[in-house]
This record gives structure tokens, C-alpha cells and sequence, in this order.
């Protein structure tokens, strides 16, 4: 099946970092230099205590928390929310995989993918079994 | 300083059409205030506080209150998407309230139909917006992101397909008596689940339509609401608020409705059994589950249960829901369905709902929705209005 193009990602200062990194094939997140906490989307400012936040490399694993298949579009593709190892829960799009197969809660892994005249951008698929 | 009783909805009007090719955007937010003033009794000149959102062509407030040409002191456009006009009643209710303004216009209007817009396809990204640098890639539409909604809904819950039809049925059920819907048609569960699949899990059929056409509000100070001939509906109760994902604390099994419903109940003084008719934002079925929940008509995670079996269907079911057969059926026009719902709930405190679906001796309905999008942020406005 032709897998989506994925449209690409407005790059500014608040996320030049993570798509550099991206190219090199890291995943970061940021985490925040007061609280420690991670978060989602990636912000200059801490989202939970305003502290200043810092890139930190994230592993790439978690789970699916929802996702809804696009049935109407073609090719078919399939959003979703992935809640990372890290904590933080981010919209993403499930890659490489059988989409009647997908379910809440599957542990799932990092997969950039090229986005169309863009950096990749962090998909996932699932992980494979231990 | 509570909003209770500082102000009256005065008149309501919803636009009959729901394919407008031939006519402007501007033109529709002209006709339905027209159409609102001639229901209130009252005429432009009378207006001196304007209210619009996003779908009002032009910068802000100025574009529409110029070709109209309002004399205003007092103007609003405050932008929640959909549950906009909802938040606007408050804050005319508000502005009433401080001397600000004396009579508030409210409107909405737009042609998404005939200008080909659908519900699956992605809307233009506006690449400044915060959220864009992150998402823009997955292709959240408007669909796939209530879908997501349902999905997790159905996991932690067990919520069915067939629990969310039902609102679909309840809908079709009261817009079989609106001469103005766009879908007439009664349909059954096996028919909404049987309507192809857009988005997992959601049908064709639990998705609102897609209309053009408008409508109006003119909300006034308590003495000018006496001094008119039509019935009275007070202000009671207001709630407005945001959420999105928190950070990435992620949670998609309750809405907004939670605190703007709570801080319009307690700004009413009253509870959810109270209220004898609610019109409840249907952008898609699990829109409406969801809002009931958090609306505190039952308890999280039982909505399916709670509308099933026709439990919001006027005359059968215990909270009667979008007589006039909301967005799923009737008309969701400009992608907006705020105002409509409120426009639902005066006809039916002041007795002028269709007779087949008028719900008796109903003095006390609540109007609610969401605007933007339930699974990545959205606002949320609930109103609470009594018959006098």
C-alpha cells in the first residue's frame, strides 16, 4: 500500500533543535531545568512551572493512548496519541504496520519518517516482541 | 459579581436556508440580525453592543459592524470556535451588566457548503500557531481527532458503536418535525452503523452535517426586556473555559463541559435534574456522549449507557437533547453550531418549539457546547436560561 506523504513540519526557533536532531536520527524532548519534568510539544518555557527547559534525548519507546484511522482519505492513515517512556503523551501518526492490527495500549517504537520537502518527523510502529 | 439575572435573551433567529450560493457571508450575518431584532421587537437602531467570532469576514468586529453600520459602544469578538456565541451570551450578559451596553447583537453565518468544505480534510495550517511545528505532519483533521476521542472512550469504558447511534436516531427522531433540516429522515442504529466508515470508529451518520446559513442573538438589560412583548428568558447561569493537552498530560475521556458546566450550575443555583431540556453541541455523536458526562447529567464513563434506548428523544427519554435536530441533522452552519443551540433552547422555554417535540411546562434548559477540536484543544461555554 503507498504510505501518506507527510506534509512537512513548520521549522522555528523552538523546534530548529529537535528537527536537526531528527536528521541525525536522535529523538529529543525537553525537559525543564526547574521542575525535571518532561513535556509535550517542545516549548522554550516549562508548560507545568514556567522554568527554563533544556533538549534532553528521549528513547523513542511507549504506548499507543488512542488513535483513529482515517478511512475516507487515500491512502488510509492513522493518527495518534503515543504516551512516552519519558511520561509525556504526543500526537503522532502509527507507521509500517497492519492498521486493523493496531490497539490501545501496544507498546510501540520511534520511526522517522522523510516529511515532503522537510526534516523527518517522529513516527512510530510497533515494537517488536521481546 | 454573578451574571444571574443581569440579563435577557431577547430575540433568536436561525437563517432557513442551508445552501446559500447566492448570497455573501456578510449578507447572511445581516439577515439573521435582521431576522433576531424583528423576533425581539426591537430594530437596528436599538444596538449598541456587537458580537462575533472567526467566521465574521473581515478584521474582528469591524467589517461586519461597518457594513451593517452599528452604532456601537460596546464590541466582542471573542474566538472559542463553535461554543463562541455561547460564551458571547455571558459576556453581553456581563457587559449589560457593567452599563457597557443596553442591546447586544449577536451573530454567526457562513457558506461551508457551497464553498466545498469537508470535515476530513485538512484545514490550511497556520504555521505560527504553537501546536503546528508538532502536529501539522500526522494530519489531525477534524474527524480523525473526535475519532480519537471515541476510541479511547470505547477502551476505558466499553462504550459501543451502537451506544453513540443512538444520538444519531435521537436527532433524527425531532428533525423529522423541522420543515428547515437538512436530513429529515428518521434512521435506525443498523443504519448509522451500516453508513461508511470515516474516521475509526465513526460513521457517516456520526458526523454533523455540513450547512450553510447563520443566526442571531439580541440580548437585553431586564428593563427592556419587560417593556417587549415577548416572553421572557433570563440569563441564569454561565461557564466558559479551555482544554487542551496539558502539557502532554493527555486526557481524552472528558471535555471542557466539566468546569464551564460546573460554574453555570452553581452560578444557578440549581442541578442537572433540574433542567427540563438541553441543547448539547452535536459536532459528532461522541461530542454530545461526552458533554452529558461532563455536564454532570450522569456520571463519567456512563454516557453510553445514558443515551441509549431513545433516552434523548422528546415526549420518551429522560433529558430531551436538540429538538430542532442539532447539527446532526438540522444545521451546523459555518462549522458552527453554538448559536443554534442556544436559538433550540429559547424556542423551547418560550413554548415555540415544534408541537411534537415541545417538552412540557419548560422553564429551566441548558445550552452547551465545544469549539475547535475535542482531542487537541478546544474551548467550551455553558449557558443555563429560565422562562419567567
Amino acid at each position: 500500500m503507498a504510505e501518506r506523504t507527510l506534509p512537512a513540519p513548520p521549522v522555528n526557533p523552538e523546534s530548529e533543535a529537535f528537527y536537526a536532531a531528527a536528521a541525525e536520527g536522535r529523538f529529543l524532548l525537553r525537559r525543564c531545568t526547574a521542575c525535571g519534568k518532561a513535556h509535550w510539544y517542545p516549548r522554550a518555557l516549562c508548560p507545568f512551572c514556567f522554568g527554563a527547559t533544556e533538549w534532553a534525548e528521549a528513547t523513542g519507546r511507549g504506548v499507543i493512548y488512542s488513535f483513529s484511522v482515517m478511512r475516507r482519505a487515500d491512502p488510509p492513515y492513522a493518527i495518534a496519541y503515543v504516551t512516552l517512556a519519558e511520561g509525556p503523551t504526543m500526537m503522532t501518526n502509527l507507521v509500517d504496520c497492519d492498521f486493523d492490527a493496531l490497539r490501545i495500549g501496544q507498546a510501540v517504537v520511534l520511526v522517522f519518517k522523510l516529511s515532503d520537502g522537510g526534516p523527518p518527523v517522529p513516527c512510530f510502529r510497533p515494537a517488536p516482541p521481546q | 459579581m454573578s451574571l444571574r439575572g443581569q440579563a435577557y435573551i431577547a430575540g433568536a433567529f436561525e437563517h432557513p436556508t442551508r445552501k446559500a450560493p447566492d448570497k455573501t457571508v456578510a449578507q447572511l450575518h445581516a439577515e439573521c440580525a435582521l431576522g433576531a431584532l424583528a423576533d425581539a421587537g426591537l430594530t437596528k437602531d436599538d444596538v449598541d453592543g456587537y458580537f462575533c467570532a472567526g467566521d465574521a469576514p473581515g478584521m474582528g468586529p469591524l467589517a461586519m459592524a461597518d457594513y451593517m453600520n452599528l452604532r456601537l459602544r460596546h464590541l466582542d469578538s471573542t474566538e472559542l470556535g463553535g461554543c463562541s456565541y455561547i460564551a458571547h451570551v455571558a459576556h453581553a450578559a456581563a457587559a449589560i451588566a457593567a452599563g457597557q451596553c443596553d442591546v447586544a447583537l449577536i451573530t454567526l453565518a457562513g457558506r461551508p457548503r457551497s464553498e466545498g468544505y469537508s470535515g476530513a480534510n485538512a484545514r490550511p495550517v497556520v504555521a505560527a500557531a504553537p501546536d503546528a511545528a508538532w502536529e501539522a505532519p500526522f494530519g489531525p483533521v477534524t474527524t480523525n481527532i473526535y475519532g480519537m476521542c471515541a476510541m479511547r472512550h470505547m477502551h476505558e469504558f466499553g462504550t459501543t458503536s451502537e451506544q453513540l447511534a443512538w444520538i444519531k436516531v435521537a436527532a433524527s427522531h425531532h428533525a423529522q418535525h423541522n420543515p428547515n433540516a437538512m436530513l429529515r429522515e428518521v434512521v435506525t442504529v443498523a443504519e448509522v452503523l451500516a453508513s461508511p466508515m470515516i474516521a475509526d470508529p465513526l460513521h457517516r451518520l456520526d458526523c454533523c452535517v455540513v450547512t450553510d446559513g447563520g443566526g442571531a442573538l439580541i440580548v437585553v438589560r431586564p428593563e427592556i426586556a419587560r417593556s417587549l412583548k415577548r416572553p421572557r428568558v433570563q440569563v441564569r447561569g454561565t461557564g466558559e473555559t479551555m482544554k487542551g493537552q496539558a502539557g502532554g498530560d493527555v486526557d481524552l475521556t472528558y471535555s471542557g463541559g466539566r468546569r464551564s458546566g460546573k460554574a453555570a450550575f452553581e452560578e444557578a443555583g440549581i442541578a442537572p435534574a433540574d433542567i427540563k431540556y438541553a441543547s448539547i453541541y452535536d459536532s459528532f455523536t461522541i461530542t454530545v456522549l461526552m458533554q452529558i458526562e461532563d455536564l454532570g447529567f450522569c456520571a463519567h464513563g456512563q454516557g453510553g449507557r445514558f443515551v441509549a434506548d431513545g433516552n434523548l428523544i422528546s415526549g420518551i427519554g429522560r433529558l430531551p437533547f436538540n429538538t430542532d435536530g442539532g447539527g446532526l441533522c438540522n444545521n451546523h452552519p459555518a462549522n458552527r453550531g453554538g448559536i443554534t443551540k442556544v436559538i433550540e433552547a429559547v424556542r423551547q422555554l418560550r413554548g415555540e418549539a415544534h408541537p411534537a417535540v415541545q417538552v412540557r411546562n419548560c422553564d429551566l434548559a441548558l445550552a452547551h457546547g465545544t469549539g475547535g477540536f475535542l482531542g487537541s484543544r478546544h474551548g467550551s461555554a455553558t449557558l443555563i436560561l429560565e422562562r419567567e
